[in-house]
């Protein structure tokens, strides 16, 4: 598999390590009314779709970025990548 | 007859003679040859024994889909089974035997089989070996195991080197034959950057193989100029002697080069094999096809041959399969066959055509049967003669089939692309969604004609060119010469009283599919299974498509209705010492070795791997016999005078930043931005489960500056999980992390002489007295005249001790200083036995107590878990079943008599309780004999351990059958009030 990496270009995914769904970015409120329920499906529920999924790449062997990969879990198409710092910049949670 | 099957060309044997063995016998072949040509020409019919029946086996094919030759090659420790006869490159030496035989291969004693077969049917081991039970184990697969397989390894050590490599380019190109060539002839002088692959040493395909004429020349000499053309650019790299083994995700294909295999072994210092990676643009697969044959009585007969392998053998090798050969087709190709060898002087008794109508060549002193098949044959270990339907019987001692040709599409379908099933050749054609970039030219999408493979190589081309922004090209496809591509589908012959082998390799027969389909197992992947047809190391290349086609008769569906099944890689076999490459013994894996290593085997340290680290375990001393004698007197003098450790495995984090104390709080259970400057904390760090991860000690330098240690075994998941919480969780945090565990050399230095020691090496300007650096302080100081260090009052040991940083390229130079300073207090250096040791004695948790099962609570840790913030873990691990009161907590365990020892992994029982599940309340995690003490001590997690201090319980361990018992303790043994580490 090849990751484009928004600043290094096309990589080999063996110089990645892989998370998981990108939705654990999300990270529930500890301070939330339910927030033990919000944490057990953050920590355990994962959807398992058959087509796109975004998931959560480490680029270990390389500049350290965490990246958010759009896959296509049919055909293993890689549809686009975005580093996590971007999109947090983008959704206001940066400086 | 040596020689005797050879082809006189021009009255001359050309070529240079190579000598080589077959089961000791001398043999001669030619340059060019391959050991399955050479042995043809030198009569070797029958080469080996097929895998169930040990039925009497020849050559079937001239290719990499051969089912029956398969053999042994070289001796010793290079002794290479399984290898196909039709692909090894013959050389001087060459040693060969045949396989799968019990005694001699003329006289196979397992031969027997044969006469069991009609208890040796499909499913025979699930219906056969049920009962009795207890027959299993000691009869049955001890049997199985010795009769299973074919050839037989070595088991020495493989004495070959193999490597990896790396290839980009804008078009891989897999095959060589016409239509691989055409495309390469076509792409090259655009300047893109292409690889042409072929797995034979010559390169051209069939074209090496027919007679056909090309812009008025021989094909084969035709495709000789065009490869020295492709040559002649540097943006071509030609590739023989590679396979190209398996298509992966988004342009990348494996391929494994042959490199020396075609020499005498031993004789080169080239790697044997490389295993490439590939990354193309674009790729075209022009892989060809491989013919089938049709099934009929005996048709495993060594003599029965593929009618394009028997063409082959004349044309490319001078070589007569047989001095009559009879020719057996459904199709006009099998003519072709009969043409060529008649042209080469060859007897071609008679051609059987299944189809009626008029014969699409004429053929001069054969006989010609229209509307015929072939549905018996004779000669065990030659063929000697062939039967009609009609009843006639034919002498021959060479039968060449052709069924038709099965274009060569796995690695179209290695992504999951579904071949469909194409009605003009009676074959499957790449369909469904091919990988990436994949476009199919030739033979292998269906052309299979000479002019329609060359059109389809060119056209191809040009849609990569167009797609890499490319001009298209100029070449044009040479004129060739006209060949009728007729065929009339036929599997298996209508009349058939005997057995008909489907799959030659695995000893499937047509009666084994009958069987299958009566007992329920018609589906394609419920028949692979049963019957084992299309498994083994030709992967049913031969075989496939006609058994799918006979399970689609007896089942009254059509092919496609039946399906196939799907390749998956290799598509030909890879050696496991290509796949592990230089990865081997001592290489294996990176060893990372501490910056006192050099010192340590100067001092003759046994050393223990940790992870990747060699890491010193203890130091013996003259007159030391037993490693437990070194550590005991490691850890007295430790605790007598002083002791140091190399410690640099821990992990090491710089954190720097404004927030870098709030970042801490949020990873840590405990709190850390309140951490004065120049202090350090024990900290430690809970999954988002809840469950206890990592441990360390992380030090305040500065305002905005910490350094964290983590474990040795955890420093870079620890790295990884911080960054997902500085880059996903909270990029709003002005935090910044380096990993710095090689920049630093760290020593413990422990015991009650400890600060005088490190006296001796500090610039005097520190001062380090207990008031000045008390427990827990730290701070940025210098050692030996100048040279910047950070020093820490830490201790793991229970003792009055510090850690000690340099940096690396100071570490031997430290070590010695050290070590040098020491002799002074009767001071040295101890191993990683003896921390072990002093940390069980002083109750700390480690990698056994920290191993994913375990709460903060379990380990008596709750003290460092702060209730007033939020850090990762802290939501779930106040589920209720993490709080538990009833929850098994860390203790000490103390033999009741002193004398017994005790072993990690025991389960504490109740006193007079059975050793069952229901009756476990714990497990010992660490056990160690403390020289302290006198006796074995151990730490352990038992329910509610601590309300049962003083309690006696049995560490029952079924394992090594001990069972002691233990008096439950503080897990503190060494000095429980920290006197001593404060003093």
């Amino acid at each position: 598999m090849i990751i484009n990496h928004p600043l290094l270009g096309p990589r080999d995914a063996a110089e990645f390590v892989y998370l998981g769904d990108a939705s654990l970015i999300d990270r529930p409120d500890w301070r939330h009314e339910r927030a033990e329920e919000l944490f057990h499906d953050y920590m355990y529920l994962r959807d398992n779709p058959a087509g796109e999924i975004r998931e959560l790449w480490f680029h270990e062997h390389g500049d350290r970025s965490w990246l958010i990969v759009t896959r296509n879990t049919l055909t293993h198409e890689v549809t686009n990548v975005d580093l996590v710092r971007d999109r947090a910049r983008k959704t206001g949670q940066g400086r | 007859m040596t020689g005797g099957y050879r082809i006189r060309t021009g009255g001359e044997d050309s070529g240079a003679r190579i000598r080589f063995t077959f089961n000791g016998r001398r043999m001669a072949g030619r340059d060019g040859d391959t050991l399955a040509s050479a042995l043809l020409a030198n009569g070797q019919r029958l080469v080996g024994r097929s895998f169930k029946y040990h039925r009497p086996r020849g050559i079937f094919s001239a290719g990499p889909e051969e089912p029956n030759a398969l053999v042994q090659l070289h001796r010793g420790a290079r002794l290479e089974p399984n290898t196909r006869a039709t692909v090894t490159e013959l050389f001087e030496g060459l040693e060969a035997r045949s396989q799968n035989h019990f005694g001699s291969l003329e006289h196979d004693l397992l031969a027997v089989n044969d006469l069991l077969s009609p208890f040796l049917t499909a499913g025979f081991y699930y219906k056969t070996f049920m009962w009795p039970k207890s027959f299993w184990e000691k009869l049955y697969e001890p049997m199985i195991r010795s009769s299973a397989g074919l050839g037989r390894l070595s088991g020495e050590a493989d004495p070959d080197e193999y490597d990896k490599g790396f290839l980009h380019c804008d078009l891989l190109i897999v095959g060589a034959g016409p239509a691989g060539i055409a495309a390469a002839l076509a792409a090259a002088p655009s300047g893109v950057r292409v690889i042409l692959a072929d797995e034979d040493f010559a390169l051209g395909g069939r074209l090496n193989s027919e007679t056909y004429e090309l812009d008025g020349q021989p094909c084969r000499l035709w495709a000789a100029a065009a490869l020295s053309e492709l040559a002649s650019f540097d943006n071509v790299r030609l590739m023989p002697r590679t396979t190209i083994y398996g298509a992966f995700d988004h342009g990348i294909y494996g391929a494994l080069e042959r490199r020396t295999d075609h020499l005498m072994p031993g004789t080169s210092t080239a790697p044997r094999q490389v295993l490439w990676r590939i990354y193309s643009r674009r790729s075209i697969l022009a892989s060809g096809a491989i013919e089938r044959p049709m099934a009929f009585g005996n048709n495993d007969r060594p003599g029965i041959m593929l009618a394009g392998a028997v063409r082959a053998y004349a044309n490319r090798f001078d070589v007569s399969c047989g001095r009559r050969v009879a020719v057996f087709t459904n199709n006009d190709d099998g003519w072709r066959t009969a043409t060529d060898l008649l042209a080469k002087g060859v007897e071609v008794v008679a051609i059987i055509d299944t189809r009626t109508g008029d014969p699409p060549a004429k053929l001069d002193g054969s006989s010609v049967f229209s509307g015929q098949e072939v549905i018996n044959a004779s000669g065990r270990k030659a063929l000697r003669s062939i039967t009609l339907a009609n009843g006639q019987s034919i002498d021959a001692d060479c039968l060449a089939i052709s069924g038709g040709w099965n274009p060569a599409i796995h690695l179209a379908s290695h992504l999951g692309g579904r071949p469909v099933w194409n009605d003009e050749i009676a074959g499957f054609v790449p369909g469904g969604s091919l990988p990436a970039g994949m476009s199919v030219a030739g033979a292998a999408n269906g052309s299979l004609t000479l002019e329609g493979a060359l059109q389809d190589g060119l056209s191809c081309a040009k849609s990569v060119l167009v797609d890499l922004g490319k001009p298209g090209p100029a070449w044009s496809v040479p004129t060739a010469s006209e060949e009728p591509a007729a065929i009339s589908a036929c599997w298996l012959v209508s009349e058939c009283r005997h057995r008909a082998w489907i799959d030659l390799q695995n000893d499937v027969t047509q009666k084994d599919l009958d069987l299958s389909s009566r007992e329920g197992f018609g589906s394609v992947e419920h028949l692979k299974r049963y019957t084992t047809l299309g498994m083994g190391t030709d992967q049913g290349k031969t075989s496939n498509v006609v058994g799918l086609a006979v399970m689609a008769e007896i089942s009254g569906k059509s092919i496609p209705e039946v399906g196939t099944t799907v390749f998956r890689p290799p598509y030909t076999p890879v050696p496991i010492a290509a796949l592990a490459g230089r990865s081997r013994a001592g290489n294996f894996r990176p060893v990372r070795l501490t910056p006192s290593h050099t010192w340590a085997v100067e001092q003759g340290a046994v050393f223990v791997e940790a992870g990747n680290w060699l890491r010193a375990q203890w130091f013996p001393r003259a007159g030391e016999t037993h490693w437990r004698e070194s550590v005991d007197r490691e850890v007295r003098m430790t605790r007598g005078t002083a002791g140091f450790c190399d410690v640099t495995t821990l992990g090491k984090i710089d954190i720097k930043g404004r927030d870098a104390g709030t970042f801490l709080d949020r990873v840590y259970t405990g709190t850390f931005s309140t951490l004065p400057v120049g202090k350090v904390r024990y900290g430690l760090m809970l999954r988002e489960d809840g469950i206890a991860y990592d441990d360390g000690t992380t030090a305040r330098l500065g305002e905005t500056h910490y350094v964290m240690t983590t474990t040795t075994a955890n420093a870079g998941l620890v790295f990884r999980n911080l960054e997902f919480g500085r880059q996903c969780l909270w990029p709003e945090l002005d935090v910044h992390l380096v990993s710095i565990t090689d920049g630093w050399a760290q020593f413990s230095v422990a015991g009650p002489k400890s600060r005088e020691l490190l006296g001796r090496l500090i610039d005097p300007e520190h001062d380090i007295s207990n008031d000045a650096f008390p427990y827990m302080a730290c701070g940025e100081i210098s050692v030996c005249g100048g040279l910047q260090a950070r020093l820490f009052r830490i201790s793991f040991s229970g003792e009055l001790a510090y850690e000690i940083a340099v940096p690396a390229r100071y570490g031997d130079a430290m070590i010695r200083r050290l070590a040098e300073a020491g002799t002074e207090f009767d001071a040295g250096p101890y191993g990683t036995e003896a921390l072990g040791v002093m940390r069980i004695e002083k109750g700390h948790a480690s990698g056994n107590e920290l191993n994913g099962q375990t709460t903060a609570r379990n380990l008596g840790l709750t003290g460092v878990v702060s209730t007033k913030k939020d850090f990762i873990g802290k939501v779930l691990s106040q589920r209720p079943e993490m709080k538990r009161d009833d929850a098994v907590r860390l203790m000490g365990f103390v033999p009741v008599d002193a004398s017994s020892a005790l072993s990690a992994g025991a389960h504490f029982l109740p006193l007079d309780s059975e050793a069952t599940t229901e009756n476990d309340e714990g497990w010992m995690s660490s056990v160690a004999y403390s020289p302290m003490l006198g006796h074995y001590i151990g730490l352990g997690f038992i329910r509610r351990g601590h309300e049962r201090v003083g309690d006696i319980v049995r560490a029952w361990d079924g394992l090594r059958g001990a069972d002691v018992r233990v008096r439950i303790s503080s897990p503190h043994f060494h000095d429980p009030k920290g006197e001593r580490l404060r003093g």
